[in-house]
């Protein structure tokens, strides 16, 4: 019984401890925010004016949004009003459709993404991806989270990157007796959260989420959700999501977007209303927010 | 008006009928005839396949244990108990050579460029078009652009070569057939290719590799089971190919040359190839000799070639399999 109560006590005591700690980790004099209100970390992406086109056909119009150091911004909306379309935007993956083309302007920590002179694939090692369907490589496991620090040309040290990576992922334990086994043998939770783990071994700023557990049941969901706000301290997050209470549970802000169909029956993505996810969620700006928050429409 | 029925009676009716439905078991006429209609096809393909191995087999498998492997490793003769096919399985094998050196090498990479790194443009399609056309081109013609481009053109390549003739080489005719077979490597590497999931190549590109490196890393490992089986299948064809080579001009006879089965020499000599060896071998009168029995040995030892070519093929491609995991 003594030894259980001197167990509590050492707890608290350490508990103390990492609160001191983590008060001085944190910086004295907190650098003031150059965006909207005087609280917001700093700006990671801002995007203005951002119009996106296949060919002739206006996909997303007058995308205005920034994207804050270390918070999970959700981006939810009907199917077809270009969510995915905007994510796929911050690291260039659109550059691989042919007929696409953007205009107005995203910075990355100030750098406009589209500037000429920046390199796509540097862009997407600092901005990694996770896709809606798990897309693990035939590869081995331990393939699949080193191929990318590989074809950054690191040779040295890539199974403390894999070994930190996987348990970043929250799948260390579970694989580590058999890393050189296919990765198209695990679970399709498993390889979402291995997809996330090759989403980080490259160390990037910022991980994009597309749906990510748009094809996983209810269990898996709930440990990528689990993973996602972990990952949080280290990273920027930014999900597209179907799940609007996933939304509501897993991210700081959340940008609602919809679809205007114009008279010629074109459909463009617009940003309806872009705030704090609680804001969003109880007391939104917009009727059209309100109406899909509370499932009058899409 | 006459027939009253209660509601009750209606109900009964019906569950008998359901009842009825259930426990007659029809038959699908329809269903069996088109069974029976494939079974026939099937069975008629196998049949034909099989008299002619029969055939083959009867006529060639006593004369080839009779002669040993003395029918492999002698030459062209004018009595059939002496003839010999080696010179025609030279010819075959760099025949052979020249299409693994040539066709697949410039058919995966065009199949390759054409795949990743053409902008999908009209030209794309019309290119595109055209090969499919050319795959279906009589390789009697082919034969014809073998004469005048390698044969004709290319007379005096080999300018230290003991023949006087107009480029009637193994050369000559290994470019011909690597060029017959160029379309079918393109095509069923490009199919394979197309085959490529797109999520791949995205989740190479979603950790920064370069487009060198998703086909280097994935696409290509992913496709190369395909790959394979397309241009071995082709190199089954080039190896049967007689139409092309009677247009180059092989030579039969005792004329032929005396080179070894490596002797690089031989690119700037006269030819001899198996398709071409059975067909004059079958010209033979069989009153004169065992002609008759001496083409169908040479007819298996063809397949056997062939068969090998194939084994190899399925081999390569399930090791690749294995890797895709």
């Amino acid at each position: 019984m003594t030894d259980t109560s001197k167990n509590d006590i050492d707890l608290r005591a350490t508990d103390q401890e990492l609160q001191r700690m983590s008060e001085a980790d944190a910086p004295a004099d907190p650098t003031p925010a150059t965006a909207a209100s005087e609280n917001d970390p700093p700006v990671m992406f801002a995007a203005e004016k951002l119009n996106v086109y296949y060919g002739d056909f206006r996909a997303v119009e007058d995308v205005d949004m920034s994207i804050f150091e270390n918070e999970v911004t959700a981006m939810i909306g009907p199917s077809g009003c270009g969510k995915s379309t905007v994510l796929r935007c911050f690291n260039r993956m659109n550059d691989l459709i042919e007929t696409a083309r953007v205009e107005g302007s995203i910075t990355y920590r100030g750098v406009d993404l589209y500037d000429e002179r920046v390199d796509p694939v540097e862009v997407r090692r600092r901005i990694g991806m996770v896709f809606q369907k798990p897309n693990p490589f035939p590869k081995s496991i331990y393939d699949n989270v080193a191929y990318g620090p590989r074809v950054a040309g690191q040779k040295k040290g890539l199974d403390d990157v894999v070994e930190g990576s996987l348990r970043k992922a929250a799948l260390w334990d579970e694989v580590k007796d058999r890393l050189k086994d296919s990765a198209m043998g695990m679970s399709g939770g498993q390889q979402q959260r291995l997809c996330i783990a090759r989403a980080i071994a490259t160390s990037p700023d910022v991980v994009l989420m597309d749906e990510p557990c748009s094809a996983l049941d209810p269990i898996a969901t709930a440990r990528i959700e689990e993973l996602i706000v972990e990952l949080k301290q280290d990273y920027t997050i930014l999900i597209v999501t179907h799940n609007m209470q996933q939304a509501g549970r897993v991210s700081d802000r959340t940008a609602f977007f919809t679809t205007n169909v114009d008279s010629m029956g074109g459909r463009t993505g617009e940003l309806v209303e872009f705030d704090f996810t609680n804001k969003i969620f109880t007391n939104p700006n917009d009727d059209r927010t309100e109406a899909y928050i509370t499932g009058r429409f899409g | 008006m006459s027939i009253v029925s209660t509601p009750a009676d209606i109900g009964t009716a019906a569950a008998r009928r359901s009842v009825e439905k259930l426990t007659t078991r029809r038959t699908d006429w329809a269903g069996n005839g088109f069974r029976l209609a494939l079974l026939f096809g099937l069975s008629i393909a196998v049949l034909a396949l099989l008299a002619v191995l029969y055939d083959v087999i009867v006529d060639g498998v006593p004369f080839l244990s009779d002669r040993g492997t003395e029918f492999i490793t002698e030459r062209e003769s004018s009595r059939s108990s002496e003839y010999g096919i080696f010179n025609g399985l030279r010819g075959t094998f760099w025949i052979g050579v020249f299409v693994v050196l040539f066709s697949f090498p410039i058919g995966i990479g065009a199949a390759i460029y054409l795949e990743e790194y053409a902008p999908d443009n009209r030209l794309k399609r019309i290119i595109e078009t055209n090969i499919r056309n050319l795959a279906g081109v009589p390789s009697v013609v082919y034969g014809i652009f073998g004469l005048i481009i390698f044969v004709q053109w290319m007379d005096g390549f080999f300018p230290n070569s003991v023949e006087q003739h107009l480029g009637q080489t193994t050369a000559a005719a290994g470019a011909t057939l690597a060029v017959l077979v160029l379309p079918i490597v393109i095509i069923t590497s490009a199919e394979a290719i197309r085959a490529v999931p797109r999520s791949l190549r995205e989740a190479g590109y979603g950790v920064g590799a370069t487009k060198w490196e998703i086909v280097k890393d994935h696409v290509l490992p992913y496709a190369a089971p395909g790959i394979f089986t397309g241009t071995l299948l082709s190199l089954a064809r080039a190896l049967g190919e007689a139409a092309p080579l009677i247009l180059i001009g092989g030579v039969t006879g005792r004329l032929g040359s005396r080179s070894g089965l490596f002797d690089l020499d031989q690119l700037g000599e006269q030819f001899m190839a198996m398709p071409l060896l059975i067909a004059e071998l079958a010209k033979q009168p069989n009153t004169v000799g065992k002609w008759n029995e001496a083409t169908a040995a040479a007819i298996i030892c063809l397949l056997v070639v062939v068969l090998l070519a194939n084994l190899i093929a399925i081999t390569l491609r399930n090791r690749f399999e294995k890797k895709r995991g």
